[in-house]
């Protein structure tokens, strides 16, 4: 083994770096609020719209579970380029995993909505209720309930997607990583330092998580 | 205009044949998904039991696997690829993939199975034993079977996480779909469709198998 290991551009850039995990966080964080509200929409779409409402809200679901979330990216950067739309990075990502986001969280709030019993929604009409309250009072908190779990997964899982922005110059962690990577050619170290800041991430975002879901489901 | 149209063309349209192109790198996605499921779902069941067993197997090999999940696969593609150069001993993308998506895949497979594991419930188990069937009997014919039901839907959900998560390997060099549409796409300049084209090959390999999953789960409800 005659390969030295040098850690010192990697530890002169660990505040790049940092910042840039924050970039992570910011993508991942807006990609997964945009993703809660058009996964809503779509499981909601596909359980009580008209028909071509839910054509939609299922086309959108299965190119999202079927099609790897790479693709997907790749589509949003390079796909709508050909019709002369250029998007930034920061928005093919934004785009790509919330659209990613969407398709999985619309199938965890579709099992939601079907767990919740029908009288819940016919005592809240009683009481007065008008449909849209009964959503938004009774009906929907109780289906992020039931989907909390699955959403934390699926936020861990778009802190790792968000990755994939690098190969569409997108500067978070990865791509901050391989900028400076390639700058140096310190690749493996850098490689393995941004692995550890992913995990931390994750760590923190489970750990939040996990302290949220005590603070909220207390009742 | 005349000047133009003698130039050397470097960009042609996208051919029929590109389509064998395509059918190829999609046989290539297929081969490596393969081996990594298989590989990597024997393997993540032996860890699975193991998380089960034992209390020490929790803590080293659970923190471990749990490294796998925790830091994004094209980072684990690109450390693995660029730390082997580093003992010496340089690494096709094809194998360097094969390695990090069989781990990749035991790591979510391992979970899944200690799912399945413990699914089955205790009496079901101390009945098999008071019948006098060994350990590995009442692994095979008691476990095996009530426990393969409960993980199917989620073993399908993992084993289609990595077909479409192969694509990644496409960053090491290896010439899998996702790779051949980046070809076609510098020569043709056809972005849009090639990526459509493209999609529906991923799209034609992971529906079905979900379906068909859905289905035999169903079946499996009732018998």
């Amino acid at each position: 083994m005659d390969y030295t290991f040098h850690w010192r551009p990697v530890i002169k850039a660990l505040p790049d770096l940092f910042s840039a995990a924050l970039v992570t966080l910011e993508a991942a964080v807006l990609s997964m609020l945009l993703g809660i509200i058009f996964g809503l929409a779509l499981a909601m779409m596909r359980l009580y719209g008209n028909r071509p409402l839910s054509l939609f809200a299922t086309v959108w679901i299965e190119l999202a579970r079927n099609t790897p979330a790479l693709l997907q990216l790749f589509f949003f950067g390079f796909g709508l380029g050909a019709f002369g739309w250029h998007l930034t990075p920061f928005t093919i990502v934004l785009c790509g995993l919330a659209f990613n986001n969407a398709g999985y969280l619309a199938e965890n709030f579709r099992g939601g909505f079907q767990a919740i019993p029908a009288p819940q929604y016919k005592a809240a009409r009683c009481l007065g209720m008008s449909a849209t309250q009964t959503y938004i009072r009774i009906i929907i908190p109780q289906v992020f309930r039931l989907v909390y779990y699955p959403m934390t997964n699926q936020m861990v899982w778009a802190v790792l997607m968000s990755s994939l922005g690098m190969l569409v110059g997108f500067r978070e962690l990865s791509g901050e990583t391989q900028f400076l990577a390639s700058n140096t050619f310190r690749l493996f170290e850098f490689f393995l330092v941004a692995a550890v800041f992913y995990y931390l991430l994750v760590k923190l975002i489970l750990f939040a998580a996990h302290i949220l879901s005590r603070r909220l489901f207390t009742y | 205009m005349s000047e133009s149209a003698n130039a050397i063309q470097f960009f042609t349209g996208f051919r029929f044949s590109d389509l064998g192109f395509l059918a190829e790198a999609a046989g290539n996605t297929l081969l490596i998904s393969v081996i990594s499921i298989s590989i990597g779902s024997v393997l993540g069941c032996l860890f699975g039991w193991a998380l089960h067993v034992s209390v020490l197997a929790r803590y080293l090999l659970g923190s471990v696997l749990d490294i796998f999940r925790s830091v994004p696969l094209i980072i684990q593609l690109l450390l693995f690829f660029n730390f082997f150069p580093i003992l010496g001993l340089p690494l096709e993308p094809f194998a360097a993939g094969c390695i990090v998506l069989i781990f990749y895949t035991s790591a979510l497979v391992a979970q899944v199975a200690r799912g399945g594991i413990e699914a089955v419930p205790d009496s079901m188990r101390r009945a098999s034993r008071s019948l006098g069937m060994s350990y590995l009997q009442d692994m095979r014919y008691v476990v095996w079977p009530i426990g393969a039901r409960a993980m199917l839907p989620a073993w399908t959900g993992v084993a289609l996480g990595v077909l479409k998560d192969s694509a990644l390997v496409s960053v090491l060099g290896y010439l899998e779909l996702l790779r051949a549409s980046q070809i076609l796409i510098t020569r043709t300049q056809e972005p849009f469709i090639i990526l459509a084209i493209v999609g529906a090959f991923y799209f034609a390999l992971s529906y079905p198998i979900g379906k068909l999953s859905a289905r035999l789960e169903q079946r499996w409800q009732y018998d």
